[in-house]
């Protein structure tokens, strides 16, 4: 047997193997092209469900040559500076900003407790309370603002119509949204830490204080958040239990048929601008914190 | 690692063993366990189960279960899946409240008491740290419940313990599972408990990470000489960290005593083979000579000491460890020692040992372990041998037992 350097053997080695071939610029395309797919597909559903409020902040801006805001003129921030002016607007919007703060802390604290019934004991009609959580988020608006109507009217309330019973209503169906929500997070607790509490001294009150709530919290939050855009958006049944009162959106569908102002588009703007920050904000923070 | 000891905050000489202020229920009475003993090293009290069952609906998971831990010992409960040693452990907690039965912990009983009400802490399986709270504020948890004064140098020293003291403002999922797992154990040891309880408190964690903190939790208790009571599957954990170990099986002990001794002289076929692995012969106990049973396996004679005789009745699995077998080609004298001849069917040469399958002259196979001592080189397939042992090796249990139970070890948590 001769002896060979390691050079030599890996020379005979190399030889041995098939040729080495660069990929062809027709492969390398088509892999490109498979690899951003899913990223290519991801921006157009982006930018489909972004035009609508880029078009409404855009549209803030403008100032219309007719009193329909729906062709571009030129810039303008007049909008911006007036938005106050309009008693319609603010009357309008300070009444849905009201209603939308009542009915969410009184949903969210029902909400929650039954989202802690449901999550957490045992009891009779357990799972008749989940399914009958459910029907007002299945039942269609317009029959639900109907019954409300014929309820208040045939209890002779039509006369006090009013925020009132926008209210009753709103809480009524924000209760299931904020149920599920809390539901959910309860379900993903586990229920070791509340153990583990109990185990390190503290008792039922001070494991619910110091462990269950602040875990279920952004459940919660996120639950009395979706609870006020719900509030704050209802157009259908708010329309049926309303009576005199007007809130932001029926001001706007009103508006629509007589031309919506540029100052409407600005409160959406603002609204717009209100949720990102509520969004971005938390997730800021957290990163900075990390670093 | 010494000088850092001096100032460890776990070598507490307990006096009184201070049960954390409860804050609700009566303070506890300082047991005397430890104060009247003058060599004790530290706190912890005895923990007895008393004729503890627990039902579920449709079983039993402990089976009146009776059991004295003393104070400052390791103790382990060793046991496969839903054998009921997690059931016993939340029960020492408080988690699970016994269907029959008494638990006292020192002079108290404690059984219908809250687990916030126990002198008791546990490291739970998942480990269970509080994911809101960062790593300071889940060790400080009891000590602010029990409103202890200078939470934060206690704490402080306790990472330091831990060697965690960097990670204190870090959030639990930030850490690897190694660091939790001390995190766990900082945050209950930190509260200074009678009884510490661990349930597979190391089964998440990989196989190295997992023998090094195994000498860790060792040393840990013998610094602080509490009470620890260790729930786990892997008998090679139990035996490196307990001093004492029960095993448990369908709700009931099987037998308890020192590593050595189970593994040694077990009494029943469950313990023989769940401890390590053993060969169990049928064979009949023939008589007495001295101090020594005599037997009769498959028309071969055999001698044992009669106290390793765990049976009532002649029908015996007479057993012996693979370790403690020798082998030999055919042929050889065996004097004074029990033998059987056989035929090598397989031959594992693992570096440190070669391992054997043997077919006895009835079909059964046997194990033998063999160290590689011989000069000839390891015996082949297909060789004929004897297999030899010395008679103190031997122990004989009772025949009308499954001599597979135990046998299959299924990982994994109950």
């Amino acid at each position: 047997m001769s002896t060979i350097t390691i050079d030599e053997r890996r020379a005979q080695a190399l030889a041995q193997l098939p040729p080495y071939r660069e990929p062809g610029i027709a492969t390398r395309g088509l892999r490109w092209v498979r690899a951003h797919l899913v990223q290519f597909c991801a921006a157009l559903a982006l930018l489909y469900m972004f035009i609508p409020v880029f078009v409404v902040v855009l549209f803030s801006f403008n100032s219309p040559t007719s009193k329909f805001n729906y062709v571009w003129n030129e810039f303008s921030t007049s909008a911006w500076v007036n938005v106050w002016k309009d008693p319609e607007i603010t009357d309008s919007l300070t009444i849905s900003i009201q209603v939308a703060v009542v009915s969410t802390i009184v949903a969210t604290v029902l909400g929650s407790l039954i989202a802690f019934a449901i999550g957490r004991h045992k009891f009779r009609g357990r799972g008749a309370t989940n399914l009958l959580i459910f029907m007002p988020m299945a039942t269609p608006e317009v029959v639900m603002g109907s019954s409300l109507l014929t309820l208040f009217v045939a209890a002779q309330q039509e006369g006090s119509l009013g925020p009132v019973t926008i209210i009753i209503a709103h809480i009524m169906f924000s209760i299931s949204f904020v149920v599920v929500t809390v539901k959910a997070r309860i379900a993903g607790l586990d229920s070791r830490l509340e153990q583990a509490a109990m185990d390190l001294y503290a008792d039922e009150k001070t494991t619910f204080r110091k462990v269950t709530f602040p875990l279920v919290l952004p459940g919660i939050v996120a639950g009395a958040m979706l609870a006020f855009s719900l509030s704050f958006d209802d157009f259908v049944i708010t329309n049926f239990t309303s009576g005199q009162t007007v809130t932001f959106p029926m001001y706007i569908w009103g508006a629509a048929g007589r031309g919506i102002p540029p100052e409407a588009n600005v409160v959406g703007a603002i609204m717009f601008g209100i949720a990102l920050i509520i969004v971005l904000v938390p997730e800021i923070v957290r990163s900075v914190r990390k670093r | 690692m010494a000088g850092a000891h001096l100032q460890n905050p776990l070598v507490f000489r307990i006096a009184h063993p201070t049960t954390p202020a409860h804050e609700s229920g009566p303070m506890t009475e300082p047991t005397s366990t430890s104060a009247a003993d003058p060599t004790s090293t530290g706190g912890g009290a005895d923990l007895h189960i008393v004729d503890v069952t627990k039902r579920f609906a449709s079983f039993t998971a402990v089976d009146d279960l009776t059991l004295t831990i003393p104070a400052g010992s390791f103790f382990a409960l060793l046991g496969p899946s839903g054998c009921g040693k997690t059931t016993t452990l939340r029960m020492v907690a408080g988690l699970e409240e016994p269907s029959a039965g008494r638990i006292v912990i020192g002079s108290e009983d404690v059984t219908h008491r809250k687990p916030y009400q126990r002198p008791v802490n546990t490291v739970f399986q998942s480990y269970a740290l509080f994911p809101h709270l960062d790593i300071f504020e889940n060790v400080a948890f009891g000590l602010r419940r029990s409103k202890k004064k200078d939470v934060r140098n206690e704490v402080e020293a306790m990472l330091e313990l831990v060697e965690l003291s960097s990670f204190a403002r870090r959030k639990p999922s930030q850490l690897s599972g190694g660091q939790q797992q001390r995190v766990a154990v900082a945050r209950a040891l930190i509260n200074k408990p009678e009884v510490l309880l661990l349930d597979e408190p190391l089964g998440a964690l990989d196989l190295k990470l997992r023998r090094q903190m195994q000498i860790e939790m060792k040393r840990i208790q013998t610094d602080v000489g509490i009470t620890f009571v260790h729930v786990t599957h892997d008998q090679e954990e139990a035996m490196t960290m307990a001093d004492t170990i029960a095993v448990m099986n369908a709700g009931r002990i099987e037998q308890m005593g020192a590593p050595i001794e189970l593994y040694e002289n077990p009494v029943t076929t469950f313990v023989a083979n769940f401890l390590g692995q053993s060969n169990l012969i049928k064979g009949q106990l023939t008589g007495k000579s001295g101090g020594d049973a005599l037997l009769e396996v498959q028309g071969q004679r055999m001698a044992m000491p009669t106290a390793r005789v765990h049976s009532e009745r002649d029908d015996v699995w007479v057993g012996v460890r693979p370790e403690k077998v020798q082998i030999s080609r055919a042929g050889t004298p065996t004097d004074g020692e029990n033998s059987i001849a056989g035929r090598v069917t397989d031959a594992s040469y693992i570096g440190v040992s070669t391992q054997y399958l043997v077919q006895l002259p009835w079909g059964q196979e046997v194990g033998v372990f063999s160290q590689n001592l011989s000069t000839e080189g390891p015996l082949g397939t297909g060789d004929d041998v004897v297999l030899h042992w010395n008679p103190a090796h031997t122990f004989a249990l009772d025949a009308a037992q499954d001599a597979d139970a135990g046998a299959e070890k299924i990982e994994g948590d109950e």
